[in-house]
């Protein structure tokens, strides 16, 4: 008799546990839609990644294009201011890191930072591309100024080498490289 | 807080104590929560629960639309584009929103039909019902100032009629148009304020029900017998009652589930099913469109105001009478918002002594004429106003209010009720004690 | 088999309808079958393709799609292009306003698949990015809408049917040039017939007949207004499973629950 209630008893728990778990995933369900609704939609994402066509970039001229509501500098370097940022290469860097978001946990060597051209082509180091944010508080360096004739943040005194490496002034890090590539000859992939 | 005796809360630990003295919100919740209902509620008592998840969901799928709607004229129809094409999951939670207003009126409307079939509205619940008649004017304004937002052409349309109607008021009706618009002519001021009044209005409801709940556990619910539970002692209330929880919360739910499932499948598979092409049209106002109709919900309420033309005679009188004040247009408005006012205040027009329908062989009938009237509204008021379709409507119309006006003082005197059982527990015990025998009555089918 | 049943049901239903529709002066709307009607319809990808080549080559000389971004011609579940071509549609088809370029002053450039396709208002016709949802094209009967709930809203089908209801009638009114269509309310439209049949050449050898390239480009416009139609009919399938389960446990609990009490009224005699 008892045997038997107890399996009643089992059946009924089951029952219940069922229920309240199928309305606990109901819930759970949705909760999601109204968490993910603030994600960024489809036209922010879109936007994640732009192109930018270089083609019309002298050598020693530089780009300054918007990215992620952030400006990003390209730089086509000389032949001589590659030779000016690898001479620096054994220069005491506060920042021994390359931040290059396409080489990740590589040294500050100016190899490192810079972007690698289209196709099987040989990375000479002419293509620099950063994210213009001082690392210190957010401001944009001025280029081709500062005492290593980089870059130079006016708000408090960063100066910034020719590989966009940090040299003198409060700002902890090197400029960032974002992730970029080159789709073909002339054109950048940012994100 | 409710008058039929029960067992309240009692902290037990120290905590719960400290907590109680300082607060009492588990004594509260509890004696909410475990409130002695009849035990004989049939499926008509599910509405509630419904309607109480409908304003959850619109409230948090509004809230959530709010994040990424604009309320401008030249960006409001295109941000509605931007939610339903770039926001994730954004089409889902619109169709949501759109037919969950559907699914509101449904459940209100049910609720209202069930509270004036059993007689809910008479003493000691007067209160609860003109609370109710409330909230759902509150809800008709909710709903009217949400179908503005998308800036489609209905919404534009809609908004111009459905504003018109205040300038018909004698005298001073142009300067409330004008005020309730912001110029003179819905524009982009109109179309703010909607959208901070939709905003606020659902909160509005949401606090009006809270009195409603609490003026109903403090009376009790009604229940299909209209007799009321025992209440001369604990033990006696509860041979007529059951705890709300579990009996009623699962009942509730499970109605629920079953009402979601066809939710979704409207909204899963023909969301637009409700709604009217031409609001897919970005508002123009140099443009009307053929046929101005409103949401569903509102048709019968549109077909009373449409009905009194110029040409009934009783309109003519009154015209006359008030020496042109009151002319047809005026009427018209009065008519509609006077149907709701005379459904308000069907406590008092009642003169039954029997609370429940389920008693009175007379008033059946017209209750559920009331009822296909009230269908006939809906429908004609879809249709143009022309031919057949004048006559239909005024006939619906006037039996509106002859129903509320004539009927229910009338029944009072005339109708020999039938016997009602002494208490709750001998009508749930006749139904339960020979469902063997198999009893067909749906409506007077108590749980399950 | 299920969808073809439905497709059948629903066909059915149409033939037993069309008397009571054509009576209204509602113009005649042809039930075509689309891919993507009932329930677990879904668009047809290739028909979508073809039904944005004979968009942008005839109707986008007048009629704009400004509520549509270029690059969800890109998403799965739309035409689905790959995304190259997406860029090279958009460059080669449009020139959008930047106002970003010159320095402040703006200026046009080629589309980019993060813009939308540009409004058209030079022609004075209307936008079509959801032409689609703002035609029904069944109605009634008696204004019960009971058509529609059986054969759908009937957008695409009255675009399809528009475009090849015209009888080359014309007519000349206040000026403007008014053509004859079955399919048009009261029966004159002021557009001029845009497809004849053979107006495009498909790579993928499709029918170019008149009513083929019709039915192409209704399907196009169906997705321009309904582009998640698909993700849209796949949650509301799942939730409708979710909730019937839901509901069966519940009820099983609701009895359980009930049953004791249920119960004690047997025990006692009833009066």
């Amino acid at each position: 008799m008892s045997h038997a209630e107890d399996h009643e008893g089992t059946r009924r728990d089951f029952l219940y546990y069922a229920t309240a778990g199928a309305g606990a995933v109901a819930t759970a369900a949705a909760v999601w839609p109204l968490v993910n609704q603030m994600n960024p939609s489809a036209d922010v994402q879109a936007l994640s990644s732009i192109r930018v066509d270089v083609g019309d970039l002298e050598p020693g001229t530089q780009l300054t294009v918007k990215w992620l509501g952030k400006p990003v500098f390209i730089r086509r370097r000389t032949a001589e201011e590659i030779e000016a940022a690898r001479a620096d290469d054994g220069a005491s860097l506060p920042d021994p890191e390359a931040r290059n978001a396409n080489n990740p946990g590589a040294d500050g060597a100016d190899a490192n930072r810079s972007l690698k051209p289209f196709g099987d082509a040989e990375d000479t180091g002419e293509w620099l591309v950063m994210v213009g944010v001082c690392t210190h508080l957010g401001c944009v360096p001025l280029g081709d100024a500062g005492d290593f004739a980089g870059w130079f943040c006016p708000c408090h005194g960063s100066h910034y080498d020719l590989s966009g490496r940090i040299r003198k002034g409060p700002a902890p890090e090197n400029l960032p490289v974002p992730v970029a590539r080159f789709d073909d000859e002339t054109t950048i992939v940012l994100g | 807080m409710s008058g039929i005796p029960h067992d309240h809360y009692e902290p037990s630990t120290g905590a719960e104590k400290w907590l109680h003295k300082r607060l009492p919100i588990v004594a509260l919740m509890y004696d909410t929560i475990m409130i002695p209902t009849p035990k004989n509620l049939n499926w008509m008592w599910i509405w509630g629960i419904v309607l109480t998840f409908c304003l959850v969901l619109q409230i948090v799928t509004g809230i959530v639309l709010a994040m990424h709607y604009t309320p401008h004229v030249d960006m409001a129809f295109a941000s509605i584009e931007h939610i339903m094409r770039n926001v994730n999951g954004g089409h889902m939670l619109r169709y949501l929103h759109m037919n969950g207003a559907s699914l509101f009126f449904v459940a209100v409307y049910m609720h209202i039909f069930r509270g004036l079939y059993y007689g809910s509205y008479k003493a000691p619940r007067e209160i609860t019902w003109i609370i109710g008649m409330l909230i759902y004017l509150l809800m008709m304004g909710t709903a009217f100032m949400g179908y503005v937002l998308p800036w489609g052409q209905m919404s534009f349309w809609g908004a111009t009629v459905i504003t018109g109607l205040f300038g018909a008021i004698p005298f001073i009706g142009e300067s409330i148009q004008t005020w309730l618009l912001g110029g003179p002519a819905v524009d982009n001021a109109t179309l703010n304020r909607f959208f901070s009044l939709h905003y606020l209005l659902p909160f509005v409801i949401a606090g009006l029900v809270a009195v409603h709940i609490w003026a109903f556990h403090t009376t009790g619910n009604n229940n299909p017998t209209g007799v009321e539970v025992r209440r001369a002692s604990k033990a006696e209330a509860a041979k007529d009652t059951l705890p709300f929880w579990p009996y009623y919360v699962i009942k509730d739910l499970f109605a629920l589930a079953l009402i979601l499932a066809v939710f979704f499948a409207i909204v899963g598979f023909m969301p637009n099913y409700l709604g009217h092409p031409d609001n897919y049209i970005e508002a123009n106002p140099l443009v009307t469109p053929a046929h101005i109709v409103p949401e569903w919900y509102f048709l019968p309420f549109y077909a009373i105001l449409r009905a009194f033309t110029a040409d009934v005679w009783l309109v003519m009188l009154v015209d006359w009478v008030t020496g042109g004040i009151i002319d047809a247009k005026f009427f018209g408005v009065l008519a509609m918002f006077g149907a709701i006012l005379v459904m308000a205040l069907a406590p008092w027009l009642d003169t039954s002594a029997v609370r429940s329908g389920r008693y009175r062989p007379m008033f059946k009938w017209w209750f559920w004429l009331f009822v296909v009237n009230f269908v006939v509204l809906t429908w004609v008021g879809a249709q143009p106003a022309e031919g057949i379709y004048t006559w239909i409507s005024l006939i619906a119309s006037a039996y509106w209010f002859v129903f509320f006006l004539v009927i229910l003082p009338l029944l009072g005197v005339i109708e020999k009720p039938l016997p009602q059982p002494s208490t709750i527990e001998d009508d749930f015990n006749e139904h339960y004690g020979k469902t063997e025998a198999g009893a067909g009555d749906a409506a007077a089918t108590p749980a399950e | 088999m299920l969808k073809k049943l439905t497709l059948s049901a629903a066909m059915t239903l149409a033939l037993g309808t069309t008397g009571a529709l054509a009576a209204g002066g509602a113009g005649h709307v042809e039930d075509f079958s689309f891919s993507f009607e009932g329930p677990f319809g879904t668009y047809d990808q290739f028909q979508l393709q073809r039904g944005l080549q004979v968009f942008t080559e005839v109707c986008a000389g007048c009629h704009g799609l400004q509520y549509v971004p270029l690059r969800t011609l890109g998403d799965p579940g739309g035409p689905g292009l790959p995304e190259d071509q997406v860029r090279a549609y958009a460059e080669q088809n449009f020139e959008v306003w930047d106002p970003e370029l010159e320095g402040g002053e703006g200026d046009f450039r080629a589309a980019k698949p993060t813009d939308n396709f540009p409004a058209v208002t030079s022609a004075g016709a209307p936008d079509l990015s959801m032409m689609a949802k703002a035609r029904a094209g069944f109605h009634g009967p008696y204004g019960l809408g009971i058509n529609q709930f059986f054969q759908g809203m009937g957008g695409a089908e009255y675009i399809a049917s528009l475009l090849t209801g015209y009888t080359g009638e014309e007519k000349e009114e206040a000026g403007t040039i008014l053509y004859e269509n079955k399919a048009f309310p009261g029966g004159w439209i002021s557009m001029a017939p845009p497809l004849y049949g053979d107006d495009v050449e498909y790579e993928d050898g499709a029918s170019t007949e008149l009513e083929a390239i019709s039915q192409d480009v209704a399907a196009f416009l169906m997705w321009t207004a309904e582009p998640k139609l698909m993700a849209r009919q796949e949650a509301g399938f799942v939730a409708v499973l979710f909730l019937t389960v839901l509901t069966v446990l519940l009820y099983l609990t609701n009895k359980r629950i009930w049953a004791p009490v249920k119960k004690g009224a047997k025990g006692q005699p009833a009066e």
